[in-house]
């Protein structure tokens, strides 16, 4: 591969931006959705410690309601690697019963997810916090900064980020203010996939077309992943040829028609596609600013 | 993927309201990067806040903070990503307001090419300038000015002339600052209806030039941090005790065999490549070793090019930290704690001399504290004006000492050994981004002292303006001839003056030294202070030294006030020099009698611009000297 190709130039500044935060950090910690970019994320972090495990936990905020296929490639990757895994889940809210079928789903999310977080964060005392957003996702993570600072209540102020200049971030920081940090901020989806490609990075699996069970719900397709889910009356699930382009909470997380089946159909299906990743992603879409919403308050 | 030509980073700029968004937005559309969802929710959008009756608003695709919506500006810079058929593009929209240049400045900071938007009808306002300065001094050398809005303006070519022109003036001011993009171009265009963005506007049937994309595709990126000299500074030391440290599973097992501690150092080569067997030194130890070996994640390899993030190891055991940095043998790097600096200041409290800031570079904190305060940049004509302090959103110039030397390159050499930021010591805010000019020797011990009397007052008593005339040339060119001459003429005139020569300084001040090159690198430094104190005492100091090297007499022209020193180059080819030889010199140094003679085994570094340049074959020393008089009432000094 020549060096001047544009993945060979985001790995190795992601590479950079890791190892960069680990040095000013005190505390470092990896959150892992299990997603596609969460397990890129964690290669250029293996690359970056070669031949020293990364010297950080990967933390897992479980709301309960996951594909259990993720549940089950997070332990195995976690086991593979030898690295410490935290799991966190806000058990308050289970034992509230608050599920994305009885709460809207901005509650949900502020519940199970945002909560969930800022706790298992308070709980380790972390201080850089890895995670694995996109500027591309979305219009409001298009304006934040790699090296993003958080208030001690975990907040983001988008009005007043601080200056990034060159590759020389500020991280001086007060007792109990944060950094999130994201490697990944100038990657797109389709460069995601092509280094996934070229890498061979393993995936949890339900990114790739097959027959899955689903209902139709206000024009989505969502997948019944367990008996959790309750049917409306007269509602049916069907065997559908489908994959996912985002994963969260199964309820919430829309599939998309698809026939890719390898990583390379997957690339072909991107480069063709005239939808957007988040289109299938129900929580974006709760409110106008939803996302910006959700980030000041210390979701991802 | 077809496009070989890497990715090019841009920014768009320019005041508020120029159309900067809207540009960025309506190009991703024309070439093809938007999903559908989007351009059906931009449809929806533009039609509720629709104040252009039925035209899609693209600024709403960039301005993604509720706030930003809400006010109809821009307030921190937007990312976006696409790719033509030439390359792949990330551009940031920056904001236009003055209040946010600190987030334009984000955004320029690893830009390699500009978009300056203009708006037809107002032309080229300050806010223009400042940004066109901001990216010149970033090191952006690729500036395109778009000329929008031409729809307001019924597309008359006489207006795109007309700021066309000013435009061009912008240029020549930059050039006349020192700074000179290498490619800039002007356009006219009307982002809000995509004419000449991707194709040639059949409404401006008079412009043949480029379009907005074909700039963006056809620039070629500037080579400079591949060929600078070879830099690596150590970002994190890697350990893991053999043979069960916490290696990580599947590395393999002569790496892990032994006793003792693995140690490596991560970084990112930032200039230059690096090879394995290579011999290197680290500062700021001094530490000569040898790169053993070089991995890029597990993949060992024989050598790293800039901007490879890699592991090294080096024979031999170390204390080597973050921060050192590593270089390869034969290059050297400066190392020093007192530079002469450009200053972007970006918080409410104003910078005023004596103040102490937290330095960040590479090269990891310092506590800095600015000595000196060396004027701000005024926009309007890219003028060096005197200044007591520095604003925030001013440019300027200044004196920055640091708590510990630190290895370093000159901005335009190297923009990540150059580049650093000054932090507020206590809310940790980023006060000012800054770009190191050059570093400087200055006995940093002796600090200023409050002064009751100004050099000014003493001056005015004489009833004159103080300057140094710093005469440079060859031995024999004929320096301390014309210098005699003028002094004469300027004492007849009732001028307070003094000669600095080699009889008077080598025999007495600097008899302690020799001519080695740290010696003659002192001497100058402290001709150069004998000056300084002779011009703040009021007086018009002539020196006459042959002062070789072209960075000594930048060092002496840093201590004097901006436009008071003026080098004179006494222009006499080597030949003549040799064919006059008063002191039989030449034919001793010939013989191999004098080491280091300037001419013959010491090279002489012509100045490039001096202010004055005399041929002596030309005329007598007597029209000499009177050239230089004119020169110094032409520019207000007699
Ligand atoms: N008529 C006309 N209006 C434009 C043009 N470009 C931008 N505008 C309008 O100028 C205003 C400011 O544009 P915006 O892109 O937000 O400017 P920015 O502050 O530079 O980002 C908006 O109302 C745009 O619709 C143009 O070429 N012609
Ligand atoms: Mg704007």
């Amino acid at each position: 591969m020549k060096r001047t190709e544009p993945l060979q130039l985001l790995e190795q500044e992601s590479i950079r931006i890791i190892r960069e935060a680990v040095a000013e950090a005190e505390r470092p910690v990896m959150l892992y959705s299990v997603g596609k970019d969460s397990s890129v994320m964690l290669h250029l972090a293996l690359k970056a410690f070669y031949p020293m495990k990364p010297p950080f936990p990967l933390l897992h905020v479980d709301t309960t309601w996951k594909f259990r296929e993720m549940i089950s490639f997070r332990d195995q990757t976690a086991a593979r690697l030898g690295m410490e895994l935290i799991v966190h889940t806000n058990q308050e809210g289970v034992r509230r019963g608050v599920t994305p079928f009885t709460h809207d789903s901005r509650a949900y999310t502020e519940i199970m997810k945002t909560d969930a977080l800022r706790t298992a964060l308070d709980a380790g005392g972390f201080d850089m916090i890895f995670g694995g957003a996109r500027r591309d996702e979305e219009k409001s993570r298009a304006k934040e900064r790699v090296f993003s600072f958080r208030n001690a209540r975990h907040h983001w102020d988008p009005r007043a980020q601080r200056p990034e200049l060159w590759n020389i971030p500020n991280l001086a920081r007060n007792r109990g203010e944060s950094f999130r940090v994201f490697p990944l901020s100038d990657w797109t989806e389709l460069d995601i996939w092509r280094y996934i490609g070229r890498e061979q990075i393993p995936v949890v699996g339900l990114y790739f077309a097959a027959e899955r069970p689903v209902v139709e719900r206000e024009g989505q397709w969502i997948m019944v992943d367990d008996g959790r889910m309750k049917l409306a009356p007269g509602e049916r699930p069907h065997m559908k040829m489908v994959r996912f382009r985002t994963l969260g909470c199964y309820p919430l997380s829309a599939a998309v028609v698809s026939r890719a089946v390898t990583i390379g159909g997957i690339i072909r299906e991107l480069e063709r596609t005239r939808n957007s990743e988040r289109a299938g992603r129900l929580i974006d879409f709760d409110q106008a600013g939803s996302m910006e919403k959700k980030k000041r308050e210390g979701y991802f | 993927m077809k496009n070989g030509n890497g990715i090019l980073r841009f920014l768009a700029c320019g005041s508020v309201d120029d159309g900067k968004s809207t540009l960025i937005g309506h190009l991703l559309h024309l070439t093809g990067n938007l999903y559908d969802d989007h351009l059906r929710a931009l449809e929806q959008e533009s039609a509720q806040n629709g104040d252009n009756g039925g035209i899609m608003d693209y600024s709403l695709l960039l301005d993604g903070l509720t706030s930003e919506r809400e006010q109809g500006i821009t307030i921190d810079v937007a990312y976006r990503y696409f790719s033509t058929h030439r390359r792949h593009f990330i551009v940031a929209d920056t904001p236009g307001h003055e209040r946010y240049t600190r987030n334009m400045a984000t955004g320029a900071s690893r830009c390699d090419a500009a978009l300056i938007l203009v708006d037809a009808q107002l032309g080229v306002v300050p806010q223009t300038r400042r940004h066109a300065l901001i990216c010149a001094l970033m090191g952006i050398r690729s500036l395109l000015f778009v000329v929008n809005k031409m729809d307001l303006v019924a597309w008359e070519e006489r207006v795109f002339r007309g700021v066309e022109a000013q435009c061009g003036s912008l240029a020549r001011d930059m050039e006349r600052f020192g700074l000179l993009p290498a490619d800039l171009t002007v356009v006219p265009a009307s982002a809000l209806l995509g004419d000449n963005l991707v194709s040639l506007s059949p409404g401006m049937p008079w412009y043949s030039g480029t379009t907005v994309m074909d700039w963006l595709n056809n620039i070629s990126l500037w080579p400079g941090r591949a060929k600078a000299p070879p830099r690596f500074p150590v970002q994190y030391v890697i350990k893991v005790a053999r043979p069960d440290g916490a290696w990580q599973e599947g590395v393999d097992e002569g790496m892990r065999q032994g006793t003792g501690i693995f140690r490596a150092y991560a970084g990112t080569v930032t200039a230059g490549s690096i090879s394995q067997g290579e011999e290197v030194t680290v500062l700021p130890s001094g530490l000569r070793t040898r790169i053993e070996n070089i991995w890029c994640g597990e993949l060992p390899m024989t050598e790293a090019r800039a901007g490879m993030s890699v592991l090294l190891s080096l024979e031999g055991e170390h204390d080597i930290v973050r921060g050192d940095m590593i270089i390869p043998g034969s290059d050297r790097v400066e190392v020093a704690h007192l530079f002469k600096v450009r200053l972007v200041w970006m918080d409410e409290q104003a910078l005023f001399a004596g103040r102490r800031y937290r330095f960040r570079n590479l090269a990891g904190t310092a506590t800095a504290e600015i000595t000196r305060l060396r004027g701000k940049i005024d926009l309007s004509g890219y003028q060096r004006l005197e200044a007591d302090q520095l604003s925030l959103n001013d440019i300027g110039e200044a004196e920055l000492l640091l708590s510990r030397p630190i290895p370093f390159d000159p901005y335009h050499e190297n923009r990540e050994t150059g580049g650093f930021i000054l932090s507020d010591l206590l809310s940790n805010a980023t006060v000012a981004c800054g770009m190191i000019l050059h570093a400087m020797r200055r006995a940093d011990t002796v600090r200023l002292q409050c002064a009751e009397v100004v050099p000014r007052e003493r001056a005015d008593l004489m009833g004159q303006r103080p300057c140094v005339l710093w005469f440079t040339g060859l031995s024999g060119a004929g320096k301390s001839a014309i210098a005699n001459c003028l002094e004469r003429k300027l004492h007849k005139l009732g001028r307070h003056t003094m000669l600095l020569d080699g009889d008077n300084i080598r025999q007495g001040l600097n008899k302690d030294l020799g001519f080695t090159e740290a010696g003659r690198i002192e001497n100058i430094r402290r001709i150069g202070e004998v000056a300084r104190l002779m011009t703040e005492a009021g007086l018009i100091v002539l020196t006459a030294f042959i002062s070789p090297f072209r960075s000594e007499r930048d060092l002496a022209r840093d201590l004097i006030p901006a436009g008071s020193f003026i080098e004179i180059h006494v222009d006499t080819p080597l030949e003549e020099c040799e064919r006059r030889d008063p002191k039989q010199l030449y034919q001793m140094a010939r013989r191999g009698e004098i080491p280091n003679f300037t001419g013959i085994n010491s090279p002489y570094e012509a100045p490039e611009k001096p202010e004055i340049r005399i041929d002596t074959l030309a005329q007598p020393c007597e029209e000499s000297a009177d050239l230089v008089i004119r020169y110094l009432i032409a520019h207000n000094l007699l």
